[in-house]
């Protein structure tokens, strides 16, 4: 059995096979989505949704906060870079920062209530306060624009020093999304085995022991929860960037509960890369089954039952034992999944 | 004034109460023993005093300074920490993953969140030298539910003292262990009384009566009798229950 907390044999490393794999298909996949049937823009998705969902990850896998209202802060996130373009100035950075930031000051505000919860009452807590951003992104109309949401957001250019850069074009968007899902890939692959990260997973795996060697659970658990909020926020204002708007429903608890299906179909109870699987499968599923069928979420719904009976360590688990079936070595205790 | 001293203790759980009026001292440097029944509230006694539930009444000084009512985590931070009669361990992790959380350098470090952990030569190093005090260099990779029943209780120990603890609670740490086992935890033991202050809550009275300098009795929430084992052998609460085991 393999659990996230393995010390990989790599784990020293900034650049790890793994990454490396993963930034050839990332900053290549223009080249080749519609060769195998896809678009530009399904690439653009994939890539935000990967920043939500690593992020997620680091709360829901690696300290096992189970958050189901985690659309909120992409939510807030998405209108903090509409509102910024709207009301302050059209900037990019000014636009990404005020992102991350409200979706952190949210995430910090409602962590203080969660992080002397556990279990089931924390879950409760966090898709009471989803519900309640949802509820107040709908009427607050003269901020939201409710249920309309905040329309004609514009995309506003990448200023280099001697350059600019258009985002108008899906492509030049994927790929400043691209690189700073990279960047915050490699951000959290330092993290999950920093001091900071090796304290989250202890507290996933005996929060009473972590007290007792000393640390103050319900400030990990806070701190845990505001990063992952800020990734949501990230995600959120590049997604309105995509969308040119923002809207109400990432907010909505059925679509906190696709993150969270997301990731664990992936595998990301026991892979760092589990995210990265679920995201990818559950928008080419979208697109494949969704071209066949309407009723494609019923399908999507079915897989994510039968996986969660027949390999609940998801689409990383399949992955890591048909590695070890192929490769000779005997599949040792210590195998490592990274 | 003792180095640990509880006084007056009283706890109960909603109607029920478990410490009447607990008194104990430790002494720094000695080995200081708890026994009673089942039940008798030693466990419960344990969590008081390193601040897993407050008591309703009484006091508790460490070193002179009150630590009453304080957090486990404040508690363990001032050089005071146990092991647990329920193993309670982190099963995911490498065995010595469970000891480097507690090292208090890694502590140290708790808002790092891009130094690799494994890349530190003296955390490894540091960790390697606490677990072959308790015998467990030899699996240090492996994680930590791969361990025999008699191994987790040594990295239960391993981990109390890894932070490098002032006073060190154990809570019946030969529970569930054979002969063999047993004989080589008290001599673990006794090369550990040179470093530490040690307060041993333990059934096995054999083992208990070679190992400690003094000894407390605690029955119905209350310290019945006190003092140095060859003392002890004439109360009558000690020597029925010695017959009993003897039987
Ligand atoms: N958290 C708790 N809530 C209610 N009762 C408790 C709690 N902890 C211990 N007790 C009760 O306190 C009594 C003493 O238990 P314990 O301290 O574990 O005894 P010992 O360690 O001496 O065997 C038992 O009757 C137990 O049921
Ligand atoms: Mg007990």
């Amino acid at each position: 059995m393999m659990t996230l907390s393995n010390i990989s044999a790599r784990s020293n490393q900034w650049i790890t096979p793994n990454i490396a794999i993963m930034a050839v298909f990332l900053f290549t996949a223009p080249f080749w989505l519609t060769a195998v049937g896809l678009y530009d823009y399904i690439g653009l998705e994939i890539v935000i949704w990967l920043i939500y969902a690593m992020g997620f990850n680091l709360l829901f896998g690696y300290t096992g906060l189970h958050s189901f209202g985690h659309g909120a802060y992409l939510g807030v996130g998405a209108y903090a870079f509409g509102l910024f373009q709207h009301e302050v100035a059209v900037s990019l950075w000014g636009g990404l920062f005020a992102a991350v930031a409200a979706a952190g000051i949210a995430g910090l505000f409602v962590g203080l209530f969660l992080s002397h919860r556990r279990g089931l009452y924390y879950a409760l807590l966090t898709i009471a306060f989803g519900q309640i951003f949802w509820f107040s992104a709908i009427k607050l109309r003269g901020i939201t624009g409710g249920e309309d949401g905040l329309l004609n957001i514009p995309r506003p250019e990448l200023n280099l020093l001697v350059t600019s850069i258009d985002l108008n074009n899906n492509v030049a968007l994927y790929y400043f999304a691209a690189i700073i899902l990279f960047i915050l890939i490699l951000f959290l692959w330092r993290l999950v085995h920093s001091p900071f990260g090796r304290i989250l997973q202890a507290i996933r795996q005996n929060e009473m022991r972590a007290s007792f060697a000393g640390y103050e659970v319900w400030r990990f658990k806070l701190a845990a929860f505001t990063i992952s909020a800020m990734f949501a926020g990230m995600a959120g204002g590049l997604f309105s960037m995509a969308q040119q708007s923002a809207y109400p429903d990432v907010m909505a608890v059925h679509q906190s509960g696709l993150i969270v299906m997301m990731v664990l179909i992936g595998g990301g109870l026991v892979s760092f890369w589990g995210p990265v699987f679920g995201v990818i499968l559950y928008y080419v599923a979208r697109d494949i089954l969704g071209g066949i069928t309407e009723a494609w979420l019923l399908w999507y719904g079915l897989m994510f039952v039968l996986m969660v009976m027949f390999r609940p360590e998801g689409i990383a688990g399949v992955i890591h034992t048909l590695n070890q079936r192929f490769s000779k070595r005997p599949a040792t205790q210590k195998a490592q999944v990274t | 004034m003792a180095f640990f001293e509880a006084r007056n203790i009283h706890k109960r759980f909603g109607s029920s109460v478990v410490l009447e009026k607990i008194d104990l001292d430790f002494e720094q440097g000695q080995i200081s023993g708890i026994m009673g029944p089942n039940g008798a509230g030693k466990t419960t006694c344990f969590n008081v005093l390193t601040g897993r539930y407050a008591p309703n009444r009484g006091t508790m000084t460490f070193e002179g300074r009150d630590i009453t009512g304080l957090s486990p985590q404040r508690i363990a931070r001032m050089g005071i920490s146990r092991s647990f009669q329920i193993m309670n361990l982190f099963d995911d992790s490498a065995v010595i993953e469970n000891i480097m959380i507690a090292l208090p350098e890694f502590r140290d470090m708790r808002s790092n969140m891009i130094r690799p952990v494994f890349r530190d030569k003296m955390l490894e190093a540091e960790a390697m030298e606490i677990l072959s005090q308790v015998g467990l260099q030899d699996v240090a990779w492996e994680p930590s539910k791969s361990l025999s029943y008699g191994q987790r209780r040594a990295l239960e120990i391993g981990v109390a003292l890894a932070a490098k603890p002032r006073i060190v609670f154990l809570d019946e740490p030969t529970q569930g262990l054979g002969a063999e086992a047993t004989r080589q935890l008290s001599t673990l033991i006794k090369q550990l009384r040179e470093r530490y202050t040690i307060v041993l809550i333990e059934h096995d009275m054999r083992f208990l009566f070679e190992l400690a300098d003094k000894i407390s009795v605690i029955h119905w929430g209350q310290v019945i009798a006190e003092g140095t084992p060859s003392e002890l052998q004439s109360n009558s609460w000690v020597q029925r229950s010695a017959l009993g085991e003897i039987a």
